[in-house]
């Protein structure tokens, strides 16, 4: 059996886990669940090594163990297997090496490999676990899946008793998701612990026997499964409800701008159909991983439709990258500020006229006095707290700098603003401001389309939800007439029975 | 689910696999149709001996790549052992042991200075192994006090001509004959065999490559990854520096300048052994063919009457198309 107790973590500003206990016995299947930001992957990161620092105690059958390194977790027994796979594996390598690479580390047969023996041992952890891939073949051949099932492979190699999957199934198709499950189950019968972290409920009630629920860094309880429902468990989840902190801008609703029609392309999206109308913020809500970001790229022309069309004010659009969406009128800010949105090492108003910077120019040169003069403008009308225009935008705060984000479109004739995750790590203050700041733009009678994760945010300042589930749109709802639970539940794929 | 794909020949994943290889024969059946004596045994061994210091210098690189590095200053290290050595002979009158022996030393010390500079001061590769190589050639061309060094060279301020000679010995590095193969030739394919057996058959050797693969999953795993990052530049500062002595054996002289052309040459035999067999990553044997491949072009366009100031552009087309192999399908 492991134990943790007391665990406490933080990160500069956040409390990520306060006395946090939790406990796994070997041979069951235990699901993680939490909101985003409950601290769920906090928690098993630090089971997993992840982590130097922390309060609290691990122990592994009343024995105390220190973890302070992965090297040390996999010691213990207990390996991690990340959604982000490709992390762990190295590419050009084939499949049995992949699997072998700790043995071969340990290497205690000596300085030479035995291929025979590499291969023939990760023959039989591949068969041993029911499968059929080639172990010659280099893993970057391998679907996303089998990547996935290399790293269990490694971990059964390793003798692992705790096996530790993070959100393994948002990459996976319904059939791929089954093979793991059954692997999952055998794993569990031969004695091993799974920790099975998952947005997805009724994947965990497929699938685990216990469920532990985290909130805001706190455990809300460890539970049997017999005593839950989907119901209870987002209950549990969220918990009291959010205070109401989004100032919505009365803005009247108009004729439909944007629509999308049985949309498919990369990244899983499927059959999506959505419209936007004039002066309306349209929330997409969804979980982490449930294709937002891959479905705003994909409207915005990064990536490549296999299906479907996109429609401007009726007129058909084939943004091929993302300037061509741009002309069309499209503005996207998105997810990734510091490395997608914004030029951290350049000034603020290079940053405000680099979309629009055609405007200032006469022919080829730009006219400085004219971006000095509408980006002091800017700067004041989106209270962007800056000591000049000058200032390089890697010195102001997160909201400052997403205010610089999404303020920057205040000057382009964008007809439809697409907006990724823009409050992520943004301090409530200006998320607020940013909130007033899109309630602005909608105002001057264009459309937003706002994907987010938070759902308290999307209700609070959107006028229709569409949610996303594993790469499609599952249900609309008009806001006013929708709660956090019903979002949740949709967005956990909780509607997908009916 | 994509099992019915598999069945369809993928052209483009054949060629990726044996499309280096098709060139190489493609190469060798044309000249030998169109010209004479091409096929005999003096001109392959022609060959061989001409490509000997490109693949040797060329799998310095290779070990550097490797752990995903780059060692920009193979060609000048390879100049300036020649020089050492040359220096040792013919200025100092010191034996051949000391000027072999000491030039490889040396290697091996430019490239644990290289490994340094990346690991601890954090350095781009390129740019450390660039610098490395301008400051080599300085440092070189200073120590040669501005020339060559040669047999009977007169030395500076009318000090009447250099008191020592090269060794027999050592030009025999570069000019001897055993078993009627050149010893260039036989210390490049003992180098190749053993550089294999490293990379393949030793754990140290899949060390290097789990590095170069994925650094972050090679540490977590427990591999001391700055201790392999040197181990790799030393030997690649070592091999080439013994490209160098063989460079400057053939030659019968020192001089740093003789290694730099040998650079790209060496950078594109490493990158076109890349898409020999489909292995998508360095290795000893595609090193070799790309050299080979690089000299038999080169070598039967000569014998057909190419200009040599345009062989330039077979070898820059030859590079792109093998480059155009390894990394068109990685983009997929």
């Amino acid at each position: 059996m492991l134990k943790m107790k007391n665990i406490t973590k933080s990160f500069p500003g956040v409390k990520a886990l306060e006395n946090v206990d939790f406990e796994v016995e070997l041979g069951e299947v235990h699901a993680m669940i939490g909101a985003n930001g409950a601290g769920k992957s906090t928690l098993m990161k630090i089971l997993a090594g992840a982590y130097e620092d922390y309060e609290g105690e691990i122990s592994i059958d009343n024995n105390k163990v220190e973890i302070n390194n992965p090297i040390d977790a996999k010691r213990n027994g207990i390996v991690i297997v990340y959604q982000e796979v490709d992390t762990a594996l190295i590419p050009y390598l084939t499949v049995a090496e992949n699997i072998m690479m700790d043995y071969i580390i340990e290497g205690k047969e000596g300085t030479l490999i035995s291929w025979n023996d590499i291969k023939g041992q990760a023959k039989k952890v591949i068969s041993d676990i029911g499968l059929d891939i080639n172990v010659n073949q280099t893993v970057n051949k391998l679907p996303l899946s089998e990547k996935q099932m290399v790293l269990i492979g490694r971990a059964v190699f390793q003798d692992a008793k705790y096996l530790i999957l993070d959100e393994p199934t948002a990459p996976l198709s319904v059939e791929e998701t089954n093979k793991l499950f059954d692997i999952v189950k055998k794993l569990k019968n031969e004695g091993m612990s799974i920790i099975f972290i998952s947005h997805r409920l009724n994947e965990v009630f497929q699938i685990a026997e216990k469920i532990t629920v985290l909130r805001d860094g706190k455990i809300v309880g460890t539970f049997d499964i017999d005593d839950m429902t989907i119901d209870k468990a987002v209950e549990k989840m969220l918990g009291k409800k959010l205070e109401n902190n989004y100032p919505k801008v009365e803005t009247k609703i108009g004729n439909t701008i944007l629509e999308v029609e049985n949309l498919s392309g990369t990244g899983g999206i499927h059959n999506v159909s959505l419209s936007v109308r004039e002066g309306e913020i349209v929330g997409l809500a969804g979980l982490v991983g449930a294709g937002k970001t891959e479905l705003c790229k994909l409207i915005f022309g990064e990536g490549n439709i296999t299906e479907g069309e996109i429609r401007l004010k009726g007129k058909r659009i084939k943004p091929k990258i993302p300037a061509q969406a741009v002309r069309y009128g499209l503005a996207l800010v998105p997810e990734e500020r510091r490395k997608e949105g914004i030029l951290v090492y350049e000034s603020v108003e290079t940053n405000i006229t680099l979309p629009t910077l055609e405007k200032y120019c006469k022919g080829i040169f730009m006219q400085k006095n004219k971006i000095k003069q509408v980006s002091r403008e800017l700067i004041k009308q989106v209270a962007i707290k800056t000591p000049s225009e000058k200032q390089l935008v890697a010195y102001l705060s997160g909201g400052n700098q997403q205010k610089v984000a999404v303020g920057k479109w205040f000057l382009s004739d964008a007809e439809v603003f697409i907006l990724d995750e823009v409050t992520k790590g943004v301090d409530v203050g200006s998320k607020v401001e940013i909130y007033e700041l899109i309630g602005g733009l909608v105002h001057q009678g264009t459309g937003a389309l706002y994907a987010s994760c938070e759902f308290g945010e999307i209700l609070g300042l959107t006028d229709r939800i569409y949610v996303m589930y594993n790469g499609t749109i599952v249900k609309e709802l008009v806001t006013k007439d929708t709660t956090e639970e019903e979002l949740l539940y949709y967005a956990a794929g909780g509607g997908l029975g009916e | 689910m994509n099992n019915t794909k598999e069945k369809k020949f993928d052209l483009f994943a054949f060629l990726y696999k044996y499309g280096t290889i098709l060139v190489i024969v493609a190469t060798i059946l044309f000249f030998s149709i169109t010209l004479d004596n091409f096929l005999n045994f003096t001109n392959i061994t022609n060959i061989l001996r001409s490509i000997s210091i490109v693949a040797l210098i060329a799998l310095a690189v290779t070990i550097s790549l490797t752990i995903d590095g780059f060692d920009l200053s193979v060609g000048a290290t390879a100049g300036f052992a020649s020089v050492i050595a040359a220096k040792f002979m013919v200025i100092w009158d010191m034996g051949p042991v000391l000027a072999i022996i000491v030039p490889l030393i040396v290697g091996a010390l430019i490239g644990a200075i290289n490994a340094f500079l990346i690991i601890k001061m954090k350095i781009p590769d390129l740019l450390t192994t660039l610098s490395m190589m301008f400051l080599l050639t300085g440092v070189s061309i200073t120590f040669q006090n501005g020339s060559a060094i040669y047999n009977y060279m007169p030395l500076p301020n009318n000090a009447g001509i250099a008191p020592g000679l090269m060794s027999e010995a050592y030009l025999f590095i570069g000019r001897g004959e055993l078993l009627g193969l050149p010893v260039p030739v036989i210390i490049m394919l003992v180098v190749v065999i053993l550089i294999h057996i490293f990379l393949n058959q030793t754990k140290y050797g899949r060390f290097l490559y789990m590095i170069g693969g994925n650094e972050e999953a090679a540490k977590l795993s427990g591999i001391p990854v700055s201790k392999y990052k040197l181990i790799a530049y030393m030997l690649s500062g070592l091999i080439a520096s013994l490209g160098g002595l063989v460079l400057g054996a053939r030659l019968g002289s020192g001089e740093v300048d003789a290694g730099g052309p040998y650079l790209m040459d060496a950078v594109a035999a490493a990158y076109i052994g890349f898409s020999i067999f489909g292995a998508g990553k360095p290795n000893a044997f595609g090193t070799l063919l790309g050299a080979l491949l690089m000299g038999t072009l080169l070598n039967g366009l000569i014998m057909m009457d190419f200009p040599y100031y345009s062989q330039d552009i077979v070898k820059g087309v030859v590079l792109i198309l093998a480059l155009t192999l390894t990394y068109y399908k990685q983009r997929r």
